[in-house]
């Protein structure tokens, strides 16, 4: 497996100024770029002969909406959407993690489909999900919620219990969607504690 | 004059044997040959993802069981390790030996659904029959060690439950089984679970030929899987497949060896690599990775044989304290307290957590900002991947070959759906 240092080296010098941030972090390595610059980032890396990343292991979008919100320090205030690509490299075995993020207006992002095929589902999946748009995907349709779903429901204003139910009704004799009867509940509140909470000489 | 030919659309599911679960295919047929497939899939999504989102870490590793239901523990193993590699907590020695028995113990349970599942779909009735009565052997392990056949919770953050148990539970007397038959059955449940787990590696392999003498080389077999759904390297790779589904293209490509977790690197085993990238060749894969798993086990249950010691790391704040130690000791009940109404915060950053599943890579992406509960939780299911690809294997093949695509993806809709 080669070196975390050797693989940063590698994506710096081949990607110079694209990348906004790079994170060294447990031995991953994840850089940040801007999303107007994703396709030629990508088709770079898979096409590199030092990166070779053939495989696009897995595509999700993530919402920042909640992030930290239950402290103050570490509050999120970048863009709420981002974008993020787990690469892999069969031929040099080492893994990358390509971030980008997207703004509340228009979350839209190119389609990385012409790369890998695999994004197609991927990328469905988080069209679906958080509502990202992936310009020049060829079949950009909802995926796994039902037909007809109303909503992105992973995105974190989506309540859990999500706003409509279903039941057979017997006298309309078809299968009918209500508004939900469930009241939301949290059973164990989110907290955040501070790096130290808990230690003995504190 | 030509005569006008038109291509029909065909419904495949929700509700049909060989879809393995609840798939929707969509068919454009042109007579009986398939021209398209678009695959409906979300008729399990749970949202397992964002219910994680909602508690605290621990309580969502029962979910990870019933993503993949047929390969529990090692769904459980990529996200016990992802919290684990958060937290930057060293297992015990002695339970990275015990996930890494139960994680093949696993495979051969899932290779064994899959063989018999697999063979049911394509025409071989009886190999289902003998891969459910070595499984039944399995399940008892996984129930003596967890107290579940299926859904364990047995790998905890920081270690596994608890120590593998001194004693195999035992068939009772009933007045349908004689004495000597109940002797019989319980002849290999007198010792440790061990012990049941070591007979079972002894006479396991003779069970993998028997299955191999039903099926390679059937006649019936090969008809049904030479040279159907071939998937070239660089398909394989384009298309995200990992596990046999790459290694039956020709790519020697396995986690436990390239980029080894827990104890892997200590063990023996081959990885099996197929040539033709067929449905025969990922068959031959998946039973020869049997054959290795259970040299695995028997490495695995030596060592844990001479090692005794600890299962868990010893950190009050990720670790329930004993019942006694509890009703004794002040600090021990704050600690179970704490434990039981918050859980415990995990530190700000992110992580991603792979395993070779069964099935092939499964990733666990974990995002925390600090909280008691993950930010984002991303399940990467080998299967989603395999399927998304069914369209492009299935083209220009029979109708009844997309049964047996189906079967050599190896499809769950636990971990499809999500």
């Amino acid at each position: 497996m080669a070196s975390i240092a050797d693989l940063t080296r590698a994506v710096e010098n081949l990607l110079g100024s694209a990348i906004t941030q790079s994170v060294q972090s447990r031995g991953e390595l994840t850089v940040v770029v801007e999303a107007a610059a994703i396709s030629d980032v990508l088709c770079a890396l898979r096409d590199d002969a030092e990166t070779r990343f053939q495989q696009l292991i897995d595509l999700c979008g993530v919402d920042y909406l909640a992030y930290g919100k239950e402290d103050s320090a570490k509050t999120w205030h970048g863009d709420r959407y981002a974008v993020v690509y787990h690469l892999l490299s069969v031929e040099h075995n080492h893994r990358l993690r390509v971030k980008t993020f997207l703004n509340d207006e228009m979350p839209v992002i190119a389609s990385v489909t012409g790369i890998w095929p695999s994004a197609d589902w991927f990328e469905r999946e988080a069209f679906d999900l958080f509502g990202i748009m992936f310009d020049g995907h060829p079949d950009l349709r909802r995926i796994l919620t039902d037909y007809g779903f109303i909503g992105h429901p992973f995105r974190k204003d989506f309540p859990l219990s999500g706003y409509v139910e279903m039941r057979y009704d017997i006298e309309k004799g078809r299968v009918i969607y209500e508004p939900i009867t469930i009241e939301p509940r949290t059973l164990v509140p989110r907290v955040i504690r501070e790096d130290s909470f808990g230690d003995r000489d504190s | 004059m030509a005569t006008e030919i038109r291509n029909y659309t065909m419904n495949f599911g929700p509700q049909h044997p060989a879809a393995h679960g609840v798939l929707r295919l969509v068919m454009e047929m042109d007579g009986e040959v398939v021209e398209r497939i678009d695959p409906h899939i979300g008729l399990l999504h749970r949202a397992t993802e964002k219910l994680a989102e909602s508690k605290p870490f621990n309580q969502s590793i029962g979910y990870m069981d019933r993503l993949d239901y047929v390969s529990m523990m090692c769904n459980e193993h990529a996200y016990v390790m992802a919290i684990e590699k958060l937290l930057g907590v060293t297992v015990p020695i002695r339970a990275q030996y015990i996930r890494v028995m139960f994680d093949e113990i696993t495979r051969i349970l899932n290779h064994l659904l899959w063989l018999g599942a697999h063979g049911l779909d394509i025409g071989a009735m009886t190999v289902f029959l003998y891969c459910f009565r070595e499984r039944e052997d399995l399940m008892d392990c996984y129930e003596a060690a967890s107290g579940a056949r299926m859904h364990a919770t047995y790998y905890r953050p920081g270690g596994v439950y608890r120590d593998l148990p001194d004693t195999m539970p035992q068939y009772e007397p009933s007045k349908f089984r004689s004495k000597a038959k109940l002797a019989a059955i319980n002849a290999n449940r007198q010792g440790s679970m061990l012990d049941f787990i070591w007979a079972f590696t002894e006479r396991f392999p003779g069970c993998v030929d028997d299955y191999e003498t039903l099926l390679t080389d059937n006649r019936i077999w090969k008809q049904r899987t030479v040279d159907i759904a071939v998937v070239s390297p660089e398909m394989a790779l384009s298309r995200g497949f990992t596990g046999a589904m790459l290694r039956g293209s020709g790519i020697e490509w396995d986690l436990r060896r390239k980029q080894p977790y827990e104890v892997y690197d200590k063990m023996e085993f081959d990885i099996p690599v197929g040539t033709n990238g067929d449905c025969y060749d990922r068959y031959l894969c998946r039973v020869e990775e049997m054959r290795q798993s259970n040299r695995i086990i028997r490495q695995c249950v030596e060592w844990l044989r001479n090692n005794p010691g600890p299962v868990m790391v010893d950190d009050a704040k990720l670790i329930a304290p004993r019942r006694e130690t509890m009703k004794r000791d002040m600090e021990s009940l704050i600690h179970h307290f704490k434990l039981f109404t918050e859980g415990y915060c995990v530190k700000q950053g992110e992580v991603y957590a792979a395993v070779e599943a069964p099935k092939g890579e499964f990733g666990i992406y974990l995002i925390s900002d600090g909280a008691n509960k993950p930010y984002r939780l991303k399940i990467r299911a080998p299967g989603f991947a395999h399927l998304s690809a069914l369209d492009e294997m299935c083209r220009g093949h029979m109708l009844a070959d997309v049964v047996a695509v189906i079967g050599t993806q190896d499809i769950v809709f636990g971990e499809v759906d999500r």
